[in-house]
């Protein structure tokens, strides 16, 4: 099989079955978490569940107090340098934005090559950073699971693969691009059923979290 | 190209530097020409002497031209590139015993004339093929009643090397093309027991097909090959490496039709299909016509044709990044089966909690009395 074959086949069966399965596995998860429902509260409303709903998936944004900032400050730092460089590159890549035009039909600006390079190598670098922190601190290595480390590695080769291959490195570009489209699809696979799925599930619990405490009458 | 012609041909003992001086090239003339292929093939300029003067007293080697399923087009362009260069000259005088489009021998006389040479040359001629063979039927392609493959097997026995000229005969082109009707393939599928030079373009630069022919002149050996057989001195580098364009993909400023304004300005042709960073070929740096200019100069974007199915690679305007095929149908089935699967566990688990409240017993103070005092 050549570079060419190779990249032809990841670009068409290869990503589509990816893509089949992630959002099958998405669509199953969401229903299933949607449709456990909720038993109905009879105490007397206390205020509005949905505004405070709402307002607590904005707050979660931020630290919940300074203690607590100061104690992870590696981890929120270094996971938020993460996942602002994991968003730059994926949406804001226009080899990435023609990707998703080619689906929804709407294209968005995209920012020039080396601006992304960069953020690249912060979410690179972040995610190092955040992959010490978890094996050289006793309590986070005694917590983690196999799956941690799965998604880490599953999240690290796209963002590793396609540094690659834009700057053609290590083999040529029809492979390294071929690779970097297979790393997608594995995490593409593996997505919906490991905690990677927090991409999803955060908005939901932070609004679940939120309307109970409003409904209920917590002061925020 | 008149070497076919059995009367007008030069005796065989002519050196190519005498043939050379018989047409009134001039030694200048020639030491840039030794020059520029020096640096083509990314040779130091110490050896510049030393191809010239291999060249000088090279003799004409034999060279049977075979012709498959193809358009003619890279002996097109090779014989009508451009004006006579020393380029079409040298080969001028190879002794191209056989080509079946510029012989004026044809039939019984054109094949014998293959033969002859096969058998004069033995184990020492050249052999370049261009076009695809057939596996499918025999009869899709023959020449004076022979099979394509019987003829490449039969020509290639007697090969010192071959020469792969064009993206059918190096990896199948067009013909080869999904659903590839004629089961063809290329060179490298049938003979796996003599040196193969893939020289794949659709059609190649003139300048890489005598750039080959130079290295096996002067040196006698066939020049360094890529990990799918191609001269690394002129397939080494990459179109998007080298585009001029490569400053407007890196500020994000792309052409996004072929009449917007930065068409005009000669923005990038990435979202317009454009394969030059999949495409490793000398186009940006050789160019064509003369020098002139490139495809991605003359604002259209690179098609990818020195690659292996550069027909199938998703379309020619469809951008390099997007996906081929069936994906939105993909996904959406996807959401259908992701939806169905999902209902049918979430209405699972509601039934599996209905029955075991249903199943649960009540407890009242009384029965936990009597259980106490038990
Ligand atoms: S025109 Fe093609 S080869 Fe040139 S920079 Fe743009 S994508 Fe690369």
């Amino acid at each position: 099989m050549s570079g060419a074959e190779f990249l032809l086949w990841m670009r068409g069966p290869g990503i589509s079955f990816a893509a089949l399965f992630f959002i099958a596995g998405v669509v199953l998860r969401l229903i299933e978490i949607l449709m456990l429902g909720r038993t109905k509260n009879l105490a007397e409303l206390r205020g509005s569940g949905s505004t405070a709903g709402m307002r607590t998936i904005a707050t979660r944004f931020l630290p919940a107090d300074a203690n607590t900032f100061r104690r992870s400050l590696p981890t929120i730092v270094l996971g938020y340098l993460f996942h602002i460089g994991l968003f730059v590159v994926i949406f804001l890549l226009t080899p990435h934005i023609k990707l998703f035009q080619s689906v929804f039909h709407i294209g968005w600006p995209g920012l020039p090559t080396p601006v992304v390079d960069f953020f690249t190598v912060v979410a690179l670098v972040s995610m190092l950073g955040l992959l010490w922190r978890r094996v050289s601190n006793r309590l986070l290595r005694f917590l983690s699971t196999g799956e941690d480390y799965l998604s880490w590695a599953v999240t690290f080769m796209p963002l590793l693969t396609g540094y690659l291959s834009y700057h053609h490195l290590l083999l040529p570009y029809s492979w390294m691009l071929g690779i970097h489209i297979l790393s997608v699809a594995l995490l593409l696979v593996i997505f919906p059923f490991t905690k990677l799925m927090h991409s999803f599930t955060l908005f939901i619990a932070r609004y679940y979290n939120g309307a109970i405490a409003g409904e209920k009458g917590v002061q925020q | 190209m008149t070497a076919i012609k059995a009367e007008s041909r030069r005796p065989a003992d002519e050196t190519l530097g005498e043939a050379l001086r018989s047409h009134g090239i001039s030694r200048r003339g020639f030491l840039k020409f030794c020059a520029t292929t020096a640096s083509l093939m990314a040779l130091p300029p110490a050896m510049i002497p030393v191809v010239a003067s291999a060249l000088e007293k090279a003799r004409r080697p034999s060279v049977i031209w075979l012709s498959f399923q193809e358009c003619t087009g890279c002996t097109e362009s090779l014989t009508r590139s451009h004006a006579t260069t020393i380029e079409s000259l040298i080969f001028d005088h190879i002794s191209l015993d056989y080509h079946h489009t510029l012989q004026a021998a044809s039939g019984t006389a054109a094949e014998a004339a293959r033969e002859a040479a096969m058998r004069d040359n033995h184990g020492q001629y050249l052999l370049i093929v261009d076009g695809s063979i057939p596996l499918g039927n025999p009869g899709y392609s023959t020449i004076a009643g022979v099979s394509n493959l019987d003829m490449l097997r039969e020509t290639a026995e007697g090969a010192a090397g071959i020469i792969a000229i064009g993206t059918c005969a190096a990896y199948g082109g067009l013909p080869h093309a999904a659903p590839n009707p004629t089961g063809a393939v290329s060179v490298s599928e049938i003979i796996t027991d003599k040196p193969i030079v893939n020289v794949p373009g659709c059609p190649p630069i003139p300048v890489v097909i005598t750039g080959v022919l130079t290295h096996f002149l002067t040196f006698g050996t066939l020049p360094e090959l890529d990990s799918i057989g191609r001269p690394m001195a002129f397939y080494g580098q990459n179109i998007h490496d080298r585009c001029y364009r490569r400053s407007f993909y890196d500020r994000g400023l792309f052409a996004e039709t072929f009449d917007d304004e930065g068409a005009r300005k000669g923005w990038c042709l990435y979202k317009l299909g454009c394969k030059g960073p999949v495409t490793y070929n000398a186009c940006a740096t050789t160019k064509w016509n003369n020098g002139t200019s490139f495809p991605i100069e003359s604002g259209h974007p690179c098609l990818g044709c020195s690659e292996p199915d550069f027909w199938d690679m998703g379309g020619f305007y469809r951008t390099l990044s997007m996906p081929t095929g069936h994906f939105s149908t993909a996904l959406g089935y996807g959401v259908a089966i992701g939806a169905a699967a999902g209902l049918a566990s979430a209405l699972l688990g509601r039934s599996e909690r209905d029955k075991a409240r249903s199943a649960h017993e009540k407890v009242s103070v009384d029965d936990l009395d009597k259980g106490g005092s038990s």
